[in-house]
């Protein structure tokens, strides 16, 4: 394509930028984090929570609105970053604070917000559920939307779309039944180019092989179509 | 004959409580409320410890409805996500693509024209009118009072005949697009969206004099389910529900987007915190949003539905594609790899209904987020039940997951 992206704004909104400004200004250890539309700050999980709870007393960011993570990738170090988006009832700014997870681990921990925000709570459990970070002095940290012994973080970058097969939650069922959770097809899409490409190879496709021609067909002796039965024939 | 007039106190619930325990030494019980119980809209799962009728502790176990729509999200293009966003709160599938296309756009930076903000907010305040009919709807019969459901359903039926003039489908409306919309305006369509809101006004009305005088349906949620407002900054509670505790939070007032600011309405506000509070601000709300509504339809502004600049987002017009080279290798790169986004993050939250939909969108360049994190009101709204229940009776339950007003579906996404 030969016209331009829209006019795409990369400043911040004057309050944001200010407020960026002065915490900067008053907290000599967290970054400048690049964003375009509230103020965003990095912060080194040491001083997280300290840094958190001043902004909370004294700059008046008194709701929790949203705690998540991004996973940068398998081969990424550090791999994990939590993402705090801040909100003050009184001047109505929003906050983005971001902290790389230091931890290495398989299942790496970071230090709990619980204590200043209860609504962290359920945050941090989705986070724990999802990617596998382990929250430290939280009360009660247990998986929330996945069942209670599930045993992979779905929203990590390794785990595919289709998911992998686990046993049934329901064992009784699964006993009676034999039967197992199984990674979902894919033949229904998403379907998707990958960019990049040439453009006849560029026709969107679905992750799931067996959509494609190239995979070969299960090989079906004579016999052994059990489609409709045939029709009586006429003697 | 005459009548003699007592007061009779049923006294302060928690000393009650209290009395009780002592009084009977009740055995400890566990009970199982849900999936699939009427009064948990949904499949709300709760797992009460009862002593006789008295909560004394409750977990909610959510997550029966989870998709893993911020996994798919990550494996789709921008506009392939928007029926996903319908399927959040499906009780107002267009407040959430609203939602979800101003956040995508905040990401690009693009504005779109006038005319394409108003419809937005049109469709989103005539969804807030949807999805507060069934909650006050539902309640009331929650609460033991089936008539004015029929009432709500009736009305909600006309605005569903609405959502399908204008988008082509009842529920699942998917109407907006990354910088612009499915379509212009169907022709008269404004006429029958004013006569509807001609209409609405009394029925709210009506709505109003059945239930909020009605001595059960007041006494049943009257100083039931109290959340102070410390409690509701604490657990991020927003919406309606915030607003019933005294915490005059909205963010088409406080965060203007999609041109709310021109628009004249009034934020309710409750002063008790409580269940009553809560169905007194939603019914208030609908009110405001007739108001709105009928503002942005008087001054509707004349324009193109998109962001006409913003070729390398929105799709060029059909009739162009079919006929100008550029513009069919536009559409075919938009359709095949996406709206192209500038790399960074963008976080953006919209009142619906139910409260603050957020939506933290981080791309890496290209048409595919790689995270979207889908910030649910509800999901943040039932993180106070346990504190809510303590103490309560068994009958209120109810009444208190009718008030929270909360969708599943968005909840677990």
């Amino acid at each position: 394509m030969s016209t331009d992206s829209p006019t795409v704004r990369r400043t911040l909104p004057p309050f944001g930028a200010e407020l960026q400004e002065r915490l900067a200004a008053a907290f000599d250890f967290v970054g400048v984090r690049p964003s375009s539309d509230w103020a965003a700050l990095d912060c080194p999980q040491e001083k997280i929570i300290g840094l958190i709870e001043l902004l909370r007393d004294d700059w008046g960011f008194d709701m929790l609105v949203d705690l998540t993570a991004i996973d940068e990738g398998v081969e990424a170090a550090p791999r994990f970053t939590v993402v705090y988006h801040l909100y003050s009832t009184e001047r109505h700014e929003y906050l983005r604070l971001a902290s790389a997870v230091e931890d290495p681990a398989e299942e790496p921990e970071f230090p709990t917000v619980t204590h200043l925000y209860p609504a962290a709570d359920w945050h941090e459990r989705e986070c724990y559920d999802f990617f596998g970070i382990r929250f430290r002095g939280h009360p009660d940290l247990r998986r929330i939307l996945m069942w209670d012994g599930y045993p992979y973080f779905p929203l990590r970058k390794d785990f595919p779309l289709a998911g992998r097969e686990v046993d049934l939650p329901a064992e009784d069922v699964a006993q009676a039944t034999g039967a197992r959770v199984e990674p979902a097809p894919m033949m229904g899409g998403p379907f998707r180019a990958i960019p990049g490409k040439h453009m006849s190879d560029a026709e969107p496709r679905a992750l799931d092989e067996s959509w494609t021609e190239q995979r070969e067909r299960p090989e079906t002796g004579e016999g052994e179509y059990r489609g409709l039965p045939e029709p009586p024939r006429e003697p | 004959m005459s009548t003699e007039t007592r007061e009779l106190s049923i006294g302060d619930l928690p000393t009650r409580s209290q009395e009780l325990s002592e009084d009977l030494h009740g055995e400890q019980m566990t009970i199982n409320i849900g999936p699939s119980h009427p009064a948990t809209h949904g499949v709300l799962r709760l797992k009460v410890e009862l002593d006789g009728e008295v909560v004394t502790s409750c977990d909610p176990v959510v997550g029966h409805l989870h998709r893993g729509d911020e996994k798919i999200a990550e494996n789709m293009t921008y506009n392939q996500f928007v029926p996903y966003t319908d399927r959040l709160d499906y009780l107002a599938p267009l407040a959430n693509n609203v939602a979800y296309a101003i956040a995508v756009e905040r990401l690009a930076g693009l504005e779109v024209p006038p005319r394409c903000q108003a419809i937005r907010v049109i469709a989103a305040e005539l969804a807030r009118l949807s999805s507060h009919l069934l909650g006050v709807g539902v309640y009331a019969m929650d609460t033991g009072a089936l008539t004015v459901f029929m009432y709500t359903f009736t009305e909600r039926e006309k605005l569903y005949t609405l959502f399908e003039e204008l988008t082509g489908a009842r529920l699942t409306t998917s109407y907006t697009r990354i910088g612009g919309l499915m379509r212009d305006l169907p022709e008269g369509w404004t006429g029958r969206v004013l006569k509807f809101c001609d209409q609405i006004l009394g029925r709210i009305d009506e709505m109003d004099q059945l239930l909020s005088r009605n001595r059960i349906f007041y006494d049943r949620l009257n100083g039931i389910g109290v959340i102070s407002r410390e409690d509701a900054i604490a657990y991020g509670i927003t919406g309606p529900n915030a607003r019933a505790s005294g915490l005059a939070m909205d963010l088409r007032k406080d965060k203007p987007y999609s041109g709310y600011e021109q628009y004249d309405f009034d934020v309710p506000v409750g002063k008790s915190g409580d269940s009553y509070d809560r169905y007194l601000v939603r019914l208030e709300e609908m009110k405001q949003s007739v108001r709105i509504v009928r503002q942005a339809i008087g001054n509707l502004p004349d324009g193109p539905y998109f962001a006409e600049e913003a070729r390398k987002i929105f799709v060029p017009p059909k009739s162009k594609v079919m006929t100008s080279m550029e513009e069919l290798i536009q559409n075919f790169m938009l359709v095949t790899e996406g709206p192209q986004m500038p790399a960074g993050e963008a976080y953006f939250e919209a009142e619906n209904p139910k409260g603050a939909l957020g939506f933290y969108v981080v791309s890496k360049g290209g048409g595919v987020p790689y995270r979207l994190k889908i910030r649910a009101p509800s999901f943040c709204n039932l993180s106070i039940l346990p504190k809510l229940l303590k103490g309560l009776m068994v009958a209120d339950i109810p009444v208190i997951l009718g008030s929270l007003d909360f969708v599943l579906g968005e909840c677990d996404r």
